[in-house]
């Protein structure tokens, strides 16, 4: 029953043939058993609980307020959630409750969604593992899957788990572990895509503007979205009907001219042309996922969709681009971390330039605390033409050059999501935070610093039994074509439903039939 | 710093540098002015917290205001529009687009540790104010001066700091952190206290007309920091002071003043200025440094990503096609409310009214005045130069006196009219008037014809009645008699 796709559970639940609160409850209890994977941060029983009977209510009455009425699910720990421990994975803001709620997250809620709890994170959404949370790292679900404990040399599941990815590890693990049905991330520099991938989930960065920031802590305002992330594209796709739209209380969200509220019934895929950019052969990509980017672009190719290989010349600047504006924004943005309103306040009260230097040195972890170094360097003023605005100037370049490539002809971009599947945590911690941003993020940061839409759909399990995913990259605004293609996609490959060794019968029945 | 003029004489400081000292009469003073006006609003620049004045500490903050995580600044409208009618005023350029940014300083009082500014690209540049102030040896010549706009800008107020030595704390109160607030640059074209004292003065008058800012500097509506410097005309200019905490419009004439005969004696004596803030004090009149905190400050300026350019639209045909009119600020509709200007009413009051420039100041200074002037004049056939007299010293004398605002007036402006109509018609003497105003502002319910009658202050026609009169006079006064009495041909009054 947990592995159903939303569209699935929220007939059954229509129909009557599921309840809320029992739905709600099992989701409880596979929170309560995969509680080893340490995806969640708080788990709001009693408020989850409470939501489910009144979905029930409205359920039995046949009046659902829509398609995700009465299901749970799971928001990543940086969006605020009013009166539910906010916390970023840090201890600055350990014991900090928001007074209000997200945007997006107040629009799951109105729309009947069950919250089942908040999700563990890299510390203010900083990483692309989700080891680096003051509450410990985050397990893929994978790691206790038939298909990796199977090819896996080792018994002990504990010694060589895999990460899930980052920074929203805890709401991928969170889908991919079937205790929710949908979960919010944030995408910033590939936060969402990331773990989707390693996870082997559909997850969706939506176009910059296109979705409220209100309430989504940022990290980098300028390129930040909230992420949507679903075991199918048809899920993605209901999410983000209910999320898109302008927000008053944001002022760099836009009415998009033409915005469909759902997949379109007929596509055909003869249609679409697909992109292949040449730069994106990156070093350090593995050979298993060379091989799943061949195979799909042969399976486009056959299916009759034209497939053209595209350049992308200033790819190569685009980390670095990243990396300078993204820590440039992060000292701007943590500056409000004094201890003064809310959050972390040190005990050292001599002055208040020490309570100020004491409480950010104990609030914020190295990451954090390197990034704000970094940034206020590069905005100081003898330094800012040359790293600041330059960097800028090179993020314009990088998004004319998509501009270009989709102005030629081309629908959708076909790349990898990330180098590999996922590395077990004893390999991945052996280099540090930033030198593994800057390998990881390789394929999914220019789309945030262009503003692009993207989604990763798993394709296939590599050898060591993990998922391996492709991400497709569309033109501003297009998202639902976006997932139009990535739908099709999906339907060709048949990427299989996780299996755990603990599952009972009973469960696996539920999961086929329905 | 090397001066090329030639000096009167040296002078060797302690450490036995040459120094170059001056005369202070050669040394003139330089100001300019950083302005900043507390936009008048209901709601803050960023968010909808209420602009409030004296309310309890932390009872108006949003949680923007308090930089809670996740919040997003949303600019407010009415903010805008001050702005461009301020600039619009002041003869300055609009900017189409303009931009805002982020200002980075760590003070408790400013929750993001950041301020939101507009560094790169301001709403209005290249403005104008002229202002007029008495010169002259009898201070009564009204000499006009210009001073230049360099620009104003939109940008936040901070929170308030009170300091607590006794208990080693610091108080901080939010409510008026975020209030808009408009920083109006005046460029270095002044040159003493009187003239930075009247261009403010002016500015706080066209502010209060506009309705764009009450103007009030004891409660902080207005804060003025002045830039002062001395050179001798022609050389390149001095090393400037910041000085800081001037409370009033009187307190910019003397902190001004101070200032420059300072630096005029610490040049004198061979000394150099040194580039620093310095804070008034008005109870010593002196200008004191204040505590370095700031020193070389990096501010770290970053363009504010959260906010999209801001666009100001000529006219509706401008706004391009997907743009909702409503939605956005249009020049032509703001520059077509303008009221009259202050200069360009006392223009039309010595114009129209034959008044001499100095009341024309003074009609102008006091609010309502105008108005009250203007309806006297409609409802009398007294010329209005001989109205002003009576605005001026019958009027605004009570009113002084008494320590009332003209709208306490107990006499209205039409029981004046009255007044005056019955004096132009004979029927009182100009000295009888004065008695009867005096009784209207003590009875203002009863009518001048009624008091008039009451006082017996009634001008006699009667040939018959004064011949009686004087008859009685003379016989009273036998001695007086054999004077020269000059009888007027027509009324006189008892």
């Amino acid at each position: 029953m947990l592995s159903l796709s939303i569209g699935e559970v929220s007939a059954a639940l229509r129909k009557g043939r599921l309840s809320a609160t029992e739905l709600c409850r099992r989701c409880l209890n596979r929170i309560r058993k995969t509680r080893h994977l340490n995806a969640y941060i708080t788990v709001t029983e009693d408020l989850a609980m409470k939501q489910a009977q009144e979905a029930e209510l409205r359920l039995t009455r046949g009046k659902p307020l829509g398609p995700l009425d009465g299901i749970p699910f799971s928001v990543k720990d940086n969006f605020c959630t009013e009166n539910i421990e906010t916390t970023c994975a840090s201890h600055m803001l350990r014991g900090y409750f928001p007074p209000f709620s997200a945007t997006v997250v107040q629009k799951l809620l109105d729309q009947g969604a069950v919250l089942v709890g908040k999700t563990n994170l890299d510390e203010f959404a900083m990483g692309s593992g989700s080891t680096d949370s003051v509450f410990g790292p985050v397990r893929n679900p994978w790691s206790y899957s038939v298909s990796y404990r199977e090819q896996s040399r080792e018994q002990d599941p504990d010694s060589d788990w895999v990460i899930a990815g980052g920074s929203s590890g805890g709401s991928a693990a969170a889908v991919a572990s079937l205790s929710s049905f949908m979960a919010l991330g944030s995408d910033t520099g590939g936060s969402t895509r990331n773990p989707g991938s390693l996870c082997g989930l559909v997850a969706l960065k939506p176009t910059y503007g296109l979705l409220s920031r209100h309430g989504l802590i940022p990290l980098v305002n300028s390129m930040d979205v909230p992420g949507i992330m679903t075991r199918t594209v048809h899920d993605a796709a209901t999410v983000l009907d209910v999320l898109q739209g302008r927000d008053e209380k944001d002022s760099t969200t836009v009415e998009s001219a033409y915005s469909p509220s759902s997949l379109p019934e007929e596509f055909d895929v003869r249609d679409i042309c697909v992109g292949v950019p040449k730069e994106y052969h990156a070093p350090g990509m593995s050979a298993e996922t060379l091989a799943q980017w061949g195979r799909v672009v042969a399976l486009f190719e056959r299916a009759g969709a034209r497939v053209k290989e595209v350049s992308l010349p200033h790819t190569q600047h685009s980390i670095v681009c990243y990396h300078v504006l993204c820590c440039c924004e992060v000292a701007s943005n943590m500056a409000r971390f004094d201890g003064l309103q809310y959050g972390h306040r040190s005990k050292v009260d001599s002055s208040t330039e020490a309570l100020y230097a004491t409480t950010r040195h104990e609030g914020f972890n190295s990451v954090v605390r390197s990034r704000i170094l970094a940034g206020n360097y590069f905005l100081l003023k003898q330094n800012y033409d040359r790293y600041f605005v330059k960097a800028q100037q090179i993020r314009r370049l990088i998004t004319e050059d998509f501009r270009r490539v989709f102005q030629s002809g081309v629908d959708v971009l076909l790349t990898p999501t990330t180098l590999s599947d996922a590395a077990r945590y004893s390999d991945f911690i052996q280099e540090d935070n930033r030198t593994r941003s800057a390998q990881e993020d390789i394929f999914t940061q220019p789309v945030n610093v262009a503003g692009l839409p993207a989604v990763t759909v798993p394709t296939a399990l590599s050898s060591r039994g993990l998922p391996i995913s492709l991400q497709l990259i569309g033109q501003s605004f297009q998202d639902m074509k976006l997932l139009t293609v990535a739908n099709w996609m999906e339907q060709q490959l048949d990427f299989p439903i996780i299996r755990f060794h603990d599952d009972t019968d009973q469960e696996r029945e539920c999961k086929l039939g329905s | 710093m090397v001066y090329n003029i030639k000096p009167r004489y040296n002078v060797f400081s302690p450490r036995g540098e040459k120094n170059f000292a001056y005369v202070s009469s050669q040394l003139r003073g330089v100001v300019g002015l950083e302005i900043h006006a507390q936009i008048h609003a209901t709601s803050k620049l960023f968010a909808c917290s209420r602009v409030a004045f004296c309310s309890p500490p932390n009872s108006s903050v949003a949680f923007l205001d308090a930089s809670l995580p996740g919040t997003l600044p949303v600019l407010n409208r009415r903010c805008v529009e001050a702005a461009v009618i301020t600039g619009l005023a002041l003869n300055c350029t609009i900017n189409r687009k303009s931009l805002f940014d982020r200002k980075h300083y760590f003070y408790a009082d400013m929750p993001a540790g950041y301020q939101i500014t507009q560094q790169r690209l301001p709403i209005a540049v290249n403005g104008s104010l002229i202002y007029s102030y008495f010169g002259g040896r009898k201070r009564n010549q009204v000499l006009s001066r210009c001073v230049r706009i360099k620009q104003i800008q939109l940008e936040q107020d901070s929170g308030k700091s009170l300091h607590d030595d006794q208990r080693s704390q610091t108080l901080i109160d939010l409510n008026r952190a975020g209030v808009g607030l408009m920083e109006l640059v005046m460029e270095a074209d002044m040159s003493c206290g009187d003239e930075a004292a009247a261009a403010v003065r002016e500015l706080q008058l066209i502010l209060q007309t506009l309705g764009t800012c009450q103007g009030n500097m004891s409660e902080g509506q207005l804060r003025v920091d002045a830039n002062v410097s001395v050179h001798c005309p022609g050389e390149p200019l001095g090393v400037r002071t910041e000085v800081k905490n001037i409370n009033s419009a009187r307190y910019v004439a003397r902190a001004i003043d101070y200032e420059i005969q300072r630096q005029k004696k610490v040049l004198e004596n061979g000394g150099i200025i040194v580039n620093e803030t310095r804070a008034f004090d008005s109870k010593s009149g002196t200008t004191i440094p204040m505590r370095d905190k700031e020193g070389l400050q990096d501010y770290r300026f970053m363009p504010e990503p959260n906010l999209p350019p801001l666009f100001v639209y000529e006219d509706e045909a401008s706004v391009p096609a997907g743009v909702n009119p409503t939605q956005v600020v249009m020049i032509d509709r703001l520059k077509a409310e303008l009221p009259e200007l202050p200069g360009v009413r006392r223009a039309r009051m010595v114009d129209q009214y034959k008044i001499l420039p100095e009341h024309s100041f003074t009609l102008v200074n006091e609010d309502g005045l105008t108005e009250y002037f203007e309806r006297v004049v409609r409802n009398t056939k007294a010329e209005p130069r001989k109205v002003i007299g009576w605005v001026m010293k019958e009027l605004l004398g009570n009113l002084n006196q008494q320590s009332l605002k003209l709208a306490q007036s107990p006499v209205s402006p039409e029981a004046l009219a009255d007044l005056l109509n019955v004096l132009e018609s004979g029927h009182i003497s100009s000295s009888a008037a004065k008695v009867v105003f005096q009784e209207m502002w003590k009875a203002p319910e009863k009518a001048v014809e009624q008091l008039v009658k009451e006082l017996d202050l009634g001008l006699v026609s009667d040939r018959e009645k004064l011949l009686k009169i004087c008859q009685k006079v003379v016989d009273t006064h036998p001695e007086q008699s054999h004077t020269k009495l000059k009888w007027k041909n027509t009324l006189q009054s008892k």
